[in-house]
């Protein structure tokens, strides 16, 4: 098994890298086109802003590659800002374009912050199905309205219903809370930080992984 | 509705875990890195590891304690205590941390916030805010650990932090830290009604009762335990169950 983490300056990867190892699989941490490329199973992380992560794949080059990485129909799983930029553009700071590897956008959660709703949604919250059957994706077996640890001011809109895996409301806000498309995963939430359920949820990715080697 | 985060503070001097009373007296409670794994295992949801004595001294020294606290504690760790430059916020970055907390820089140069949210984002700056009651409705924010009054106050300050890029607000109140009774319930109102970022309260929690009063009597989104989990007083998983069954409050269980 061979899983690469893209290491491109932002996130914290030494986090997603010790929930792979407390699994009992290395990853790589690398920026190196041929790593990526030869890897049964790629993770982009993130934190931050939409524009500071996007400028930073692109100084790398990054960008091309993981939309070469893809076509190889590998799986690939963004996590927070890294499932963000999966998205064809977002609207922080101006309008920013994404990898453009999912039909849609990323937008404020549409509430209307007073001092009683707070941005950042940092908080432990319920992810549930929406129209996309569990089985066989990432969220195989994870048990319904499991509480994953959110920490962010975006979502991603996805303009297809079938690229929704599950959802979260924050707020009376429904929002996406986990995408997929083909072997194309990206959670908002963070899977590395949200205890045993969260482990379960990259358990499946490696699954996923050796699965399709 | 919002989950009310149950976080376990853990302040650390020379490898050891220590807890005092109003931030003084330290005791030496126990080893950092079993503690963590032992609140991580009862469902904690979240660890702050502050280093008591940085501030002080100059320096911060919790690095491998991050380290190794990472590799099987899979919730958010935040760490404090010291932190005075981009690249100390970088190494606890890089050693496995989510956010970093910051006080006593944040109050020498408040653009280091902003800065520092600009650099690495609002989600890994955490405002760390010690207050001391100075009068009625009036606080005092302190710095070095309690140690040094600032002149400033807190409710202007909480509001200039927020301003300045800050994700979170952690507020602990030195009169009531430590003391085990209950926490300051007025100032943590009074703070979470002037700004819109969470806030985390510190300070005070004797008892089960004393979490649930301060969750349903202001609108702080987490709260920071240290002594009633230290001696056992309640465990993570009692302490939660307690919130659910006899209070109705929404924890992560």
């Amino acid at each position: 098994m061979n899983i690469v983490v893209i290491d491109y300056g932002l996130g914290n990867i030494k986090s997603i890298k010790n929930a792979f190892e407390a699994l009992g699989v290395e990853v790589i941490l690398s920026r190196e086109k041929e790593a990526i490329l030869n890897a049964d199973g790629v993770v982009l992380p993130g934190v931050g802003a939409f524009s500071h992560g996007m400028n930073n794949l692109i100084e790398y080059g990054l960008d091309d590659i993981i939309r070469e990485y893809v076509i190889t129909d590998k799986p690939l799983l963004g996590i927070c800002l890294g499932m963000q930029m999966m998205m064809e553009e977002s609207e922080e700071f101006g309008i920013t374009k994404g990898l453009g590897l999912i039909k849609g956008r990323v937008i404020k959660i549409p509430v209307h912050q007073t001092k009683k709703i707070k941005l950042p949604h940092i908080s432990w919250n319920e992810i549930k199905v929406k129209s996309v059957d569990w089985e066989d994706t990432i969220l195989e077996d994870v048990p319904k309205d499991s509480n994953m640890y959110f920490v962010h001011t975006f979502i991603a809109k996805p303009y297809y219903k079938d690229n929704i895996l599950s959802v979260t409301e924050y707020e009376n806000v429904e929002f996406c809370s986990s995408v997929k498309k083909d072997n194309i995963y990206g959670c908002q939430f963070h899977p590395e930080k949200s205890a045993s359920m969260g482990l379960g949820i990259i358990k499946n990715f490696i699954k996923i992984c050796k699965k399709l080697k | 509705m919002n989950k009310t985060r149950i976080i376990a503070r853990v302040d650390v001097k020379n490898e050891y875990v220590i807890k005092g009373i109003h931030l003084e007296g330290l005791r030496k409670v126990g080893d950092p890195n079993e503690m963590a794994k032992q609140y991580f295992q009862d469902g904690v949801d979240e660890i702050i590891f502050m280093d008591a004595v940085a501030a002080y001294y100059d320096r911060n020294s919790l690095t491998h304690i991050i380290e190794r606290a990472c590799k099987d504690v899979f919730v958010p760790i935040t760490v404090g205590g010291g932190i005075r430059k981009i690249t100390d916020i970088q190494i606890a970055l890089n050693a496995g941390a989510d956010k970093t907390a910051i006080n006593t820089k944040a109050v020498q140069a408040p653009s280091f916030i902003k800065e520092a949210s600009e650099v690495f984002g609002s989600q890994c700056i955490v405002s760390s805010i010690d207050a001391l009651k100075i009068g009625p409705d009036k606080w005092e924010v302190y710095i070095d650990n309690g140690r040094e009054p600032t002149g400033l106050d807190v409710i202007e300050w909480a509001q200039k932090v927020e301003e300045l890029g800050a994700g979170e607000i952690m507020l602990t109140s030195i009169d009531k830290e430590g003391t085990k009774k209950g926490f300051d319930i007025e100032l943590n109102q009074r703070v979470s009604e002037v700004v819109s970022i969470p806030i985390i309260s510190s300070g005070g929690a004797g008892k089960g009762k004393d979490v649930a009063n301060v969750i349903d009597k202001t609108d702080i989104d987490a709260v920071a335990i240290a002594s009633l989990f230290h001696y056992k007083i309640e465990t993570v998983k009692s302490l939660k169950e307690f919130l659910v069954n006899e209070r109705k409050i929404q924890v992560r269980l």
